[in-house]
């Protein structure tokens, strides 16, 4: 034989899947290699397919875990306050907040933009990982598209609350007022409108198209149970069951039935017809493409809102990359915040989401992060090479002057903290992890805070200000923290949150020319290649 | 001739088609080469994930979503183009920082991303229409060994309305290329 099948050579132990017999120090739980030459597992345990099914599905199916209830709860209580917080702002005004003259744009876009940020790492996970074909992306995809969602969806909420008058805010939009003026489309603000609208719509649509056929999954599995004979009830049902109950061959328990409708309704009769997966895959295909310069251009568009003015500090050309660097800087540090307990909160997502899933997110945010770092010296530097001394004076009072605090804050979080990952142990223990990805969270924020405190200098220094936030701008913020964990508390319970069938299609037993099939039929090896 | 009814179960029902379960992607491969061969048109096979390269073994054209996604694309461009041209430089001409009326420059944003968010729907919308979705009902669903497809099965089913169809040449076909559990579907 001259030439050697990829799955032969990996069947013949040269490249490929190595067994492990257990954890050991260097591939930490067996999906780490030190060998290049090796391709680790993806999915561990020895998963088949049905086991895969059972495991996702089982987080959802099984009865509501212990300590879902009081953190649902908790993140209902903020999301009301933020609530309470946004209908005081709309009866009393804007002066709630702590707003004043030059600083006429405070905490509300501070977080806005935040947010934006942090609703980035999911389409990058689902698009443009997706177009690398870094396989390993299929375990954290769904979670991280979730997460996007309902940070975009937290985003929306400040500029519909900032523009002072809520009931004005279809003003945003491309209708006629009263007078019949169009809004200015030469205006960044409008370019915001629609870049924040389609990245929301087109995240909605390809979140909701990869969860088709795994709704479809859970349809045919409560399908299956609802027309199972029942041999005791739910646990709110009497006990004994009554005579009646007992004596019918089947009983149909309320909850399976409104999940196989539910479901059913939701996964659009969808029945993993080849011909169905095979436009499947292309529009999937086709909207990675689209996801991907769209995931670059939100931020960008964002960031025109600061760098299309003329204001010294705002007004340079690096707003765009950088942005979009730090938005996904602080995306993967937001999925990994959410990721690393649900990890342990869930079992079995550990043989999911591997150390080497979360290794590599690190030295993305690693890699993004030096981005920043890069941006945030740039800056200085084209300050001080620009001439200009209004610009140099910006940027001297933003790391000099009265908000020095946040200035290092953010310097130190989003450009020293993420340097640790150049370690392997920081990278794969997972506690230090998680606390770096807090402290990425909280630099993030005060990277928005620093670039809006600047404009409480403005040209005419007998209207500087300090600006410090009220405790309306602070709860707000913390009910929109509530919303979105509301939500995603939601989404863990009811949808599935890995994808059922991508993580299925990276298994070996996927390839129907794995040489695991050949033992029966060597003939056919071989054959359409 | 009334094809559509020509094949009853044996309860005497029309059938709608007739599956076969296989247990991994590597037999139902085998047997969708079969029936590729032998000249089948209404035969589908159903996975719990896309199989690779299924779409050459079992001979499909490629997908036309590509032009919805095209019709997208161009509808969303002209439509921001459109939009943004009579908006502001015919309808409600207004000089703002001194920018041309028409200033395509400033239009570029929008046009990209209506674009985008035109081509994504139409994207989708066309894996829909073209896979006739949602259908919430079908004669398949209604078989509790069809639902395994959504689990760990590989399923094969041959319509009934296929020209080349043969209930019991089927079901010792099927047989001889490793499927098992071979069902009967009633039309409904």
């Amino acid at each position: 034989m001259s030439t050697i099948h990829p799955d032969q050579a990996e069947a013949l132990g040269l490249v490929g899947n190595r067994r492990h017999d257990g954890p050991d120090h260097d591939t930490i739980d067996g999906s780490m290699t030190i060998d290049p030459a090796t391709r680790p597992p993806l999915v561990l345990g020895d998963r088949d397919f049905k086991s895969v099914t059972d495991t996702i599905c089982g987080w959802i199916e099984d009865k509501t875990p212990s300590w879902w209830i009081p953190a649902f709860a908790v993140s209902n209580l903020l999301a009301i306050t933020g609530t309470l917080m946004i209908v005081y702002l709309i009866i009393t005004g804007v002066g709630v907040w702590g707003l004043n003259n030059p600083v006429s744009w405070g905490w509300a876009i501070v977080n806005f933009v935040w947010w934006v940020g942090i609703g980035h790492a999911g389409t990058l996970i689902s698009a443009i990982l997706c177009l690398f074909k870094q396989d390993w992306r299929t375990s954290i995809n769904r979670f991280a598209e979730a997460m996007t969602i309902f940070a975009v969806v937290c985003a929306g909420m400040f500029p519909g609350i900032h523009v002072g008058r809520v009931w004005m805010a279809w003003m945003l939009f491309p209708i006629p007022n009263y007078n019949w003026i169009w809004p200015n489309f030469r205006s960044p603000l409008l370019w915001d409108v629609f870049a924040v609208g389609t990245y929301f719509t087109v995240s909605l649509l390809f979140w909701y198209m990869g969860m088709v056929p795994d709704i479809a999954t859970l349809r045919d599995r409560a399908t299956k149970r609802r027309n199972e004979k029942v041999r005791f009830g739910p646990m709110w049902a009497p006990h004994p069951l009554p005579d009646f109950v007992k004596k019918a061959t089947t009983i149909t328990l309320p909850a399976n039935m409104i999940a196989s409708y539910v479901y059913g309704v939701l996964a659009m009769g969808w029945r993993f017809s080849s011909r169905h997966w095979w436009n499947y895959e292309k529009a999937y295909l086709l909207l990675a493409g689209l996801a991907t310069p769209l995931v670059l251009s939100v931020h960008s568009v964002v960031s025109f809102d600061f760098a299309v003015s003329i204001l010294p500090g705002w007004h340079t050309t690096i707003f765009p990359p950088y942005f979009v660097a730090g938005a996904v800087f602080s995306g993967f540090a937001m999925v990994l915040t959410l990721l690393i307990p649900a990890r342990m909160l869930y079992p079995g997502l550990k043989d999911f989401v591997t150390a080497k899933t979360i290794e590599n997110m690190c030295k993305i945010i690693t890699v993004t992060g030096s981005i920043v770092g890069f941006a945030y010296i740039m800056e200085f530097f084209i300050a001080w090479y620009g001439g200009n001394p209004y610009e140099q004076d910006a940027f001297v009072r933003r790391a000099f002057g009265p908000y020095w605090w946040a200035y290092f804050a953010m310097f130190f979080c989003n450009v020293v903290s993420p340097q640790v990952f150049w370690f392997k142990w920081c990278r794969t223990y997972i506690p230090f992890i998680f606390a770096i990805t807090i402290v990425v969270n909280i630099g993030m924020w005060f990277e928005r805070f620093v670039i809006v405190s600047t404009l409480s200098a403005d040209f005419l220094p007998s209207s500087w200000a300090y600006y410090s936030p009220t405790l309306v701008d602070i709860l707000t913020f913390v009910g929109s923290l509530g919303v979105f964990m509301t939500l995603f508390l939601l989404f863990l319970r009811f949808l599935p949150m890995l994808a059922i069938s991508e993580v299925k299609n990276v298994l070996p037993q996927a390839n129907p020319h794995h040489p695991m099939y050949d033992t029966d039929n060597a003939t056919h090896h071989g054959e359409g290649h | 001739m009334a094809v559509k009814h020509s094949h009853t179960t044996s309860q005497g029902v029309p059938m709608h088609a007739i599956l076969a379960e296989f247990s991994n992607p590597a037999t139902v491969t085998r047997a969708a080469e079969h029936f590729r061969d032998a000249g089948y048109t209404k035969w589908d096979v159903f996975s719990p994930m896309p199989i690779h390269g299924i779409e050459h073994t079992m001979g499909l054209k490629p997908s036309k979503v590509s032009y919805f996604c095209a019709i997208g694309a161009i509808a969303g461009f002209t439509i921001a183009v459109a939009m943004q041209g009579w908006m502001s430089a015919i309808d409600y001409q207004t000089v703002t920082a001194g920018k041309p009326l028409f200033a395509w420059e400033q239009f570029t944003p929008i046009i990209f991303e209506l674009s985008v968010l035109l081509a994504a729907i139409s994207t989708i919308a066309g894996m829909f229409i073209l896979n006739g979705l949602p259908r919430h009902h079908h004669p398949l669903l209604t078989s509790e060994r069809f639902l395994g497809a959504s689990d760990d099965k590989f399923i094969i089913a041959i319509e009934a309305t296929d020209p080349k169809f043969d209930a019991q040449g089927l079901k010792s076909t099927l047989e001889s290329l490793g499927g098992y559990g071979i069902e009967e579907i009633e039309e409904d």
